[in-house]
């Protein structure tokens, strides 16, 4: 079984991930990542990527939209009685 | 059934009966919940803020007008942004017919674009130089590359990340949404963030 190379693994990162890969593939992913430290610094950089992507999750909604929308319902909610 | 589900049934069986009954402290959780996430995927495809505002407005009257025939066998949720996604894929269209057609971005599934530049890897394949590790990097700072760079992103593949990475949703859901194959929603996911990860990569290098 070939060794996968670099190259190759940086486009497999998101099947990794997503436990997509065959275990035959997962072992060959973990077996390079074990002897190669540019790919093990890639792979957090890709993880520490995921994090903070998921740190532009907002929560906010300006009062006025949604004093908008609530208007909106009640005018709905009105009209559908 | 899971218990999560059964729970998450139970849970938005109530909050129906609320919608439906005219409660208005309901409604108004559900739209300060959702409308943030909701707003972000309707501006992957209609790419004005302008025109985000609209598609959310009209997908709540969506949500409205069918909240008397929803049955539950999607979730609220996945409901509500399958709205948006519908709602702004017929907009983008009518927005495209007015702008010329070499500006509308490719088909982004089908290309072949490697995660990283080529020209890092020397001809056996391994890394032509070591991988610099990042500098600290605040996530304020950190936020704002990031969303430079999903700016740019092919709309289907900044859907996906918006949908998984942003607010964190599972494949299963984010491929019901957005009607995608399973393996086709991965190869989106992996372009965009490798496209993120390189934008991040270029920016806390040169930054540094």
């Amino acid at each position: 079984m070939a060794d996968l190379t670099c190259k190759e693994l940086v486009e497999l990162v998101t099947d990794y991930l997503e436990s997509a890969l065959s275990r035959r593939d997962r072992k060959r992913f973990e077996q390079h990542i074990d002897g190669c430290t540019n790919c093990t610094e890639y792979v957090a950089q890709f993880r520490e990527t995921i994090r903070l992507t998921g740190t532009l999750r907002e929560q906010d909604v300006p009062k006025e939209a949604a004093d908008e929308l609530v208007a909106l319902f009640a005018t709905w909610k009105r009209d559908s009685l | 059934m899971r218990i999560a589900q059964r729970s998450r049934h139970r849970d938005e069986s109530a909050l129906i009966a609320s919608l439906r009954a005219g409660d208005e402290r309901a409604f108004r959780q559900l739209v300060e919940e959702y409308t943030p996430g909701m707003r972000r995927l309707a501006l992957t495809f209609v790419r004005t803020p302008a025109l985000a505002d609209e598609v959310v407005q009209e997908a709540w009257l969506g949500l409205l007008k069918g909240l008397d025939r929803f049955e539950g066998r999607s979730s609220l949720k996945t409901w509500i942004y399958t709205i948006v996604a519908n709602i702004a894929r017929t907009r983008a269209v009518r927005e495209a017919r007015s702008v010329p057609l070499s500006s509308l971005a490719p088909q982004d599934a089908d290309d072949d674009e490697p995660a990283v530049d080529p020209d890092r890897f020397v001809g056996d394949g391994h890394w032509a130089r070591p991988i610099e590790p990042w500098r600290q990097v605040l996530d304020a700072e950190a936020r704002s590359v990031i969303d430079a760079a999903i700016a740019k992103l092919p709309p289907h593949q900044a859907q996906v990340i918006e949908l998984r990475d942003i607010e964190g949703w599972s494949s299963e859901e984010v491929r019901n949404v957005l009607d995608l194959s399973e393996t086709n929603q991965r190869v989106l996911l992996h372009r965009a963030r490798s496209k993120v990860r390189a934008a991040l990569e270029e920016y806390l290098r040169d930054d540094g």
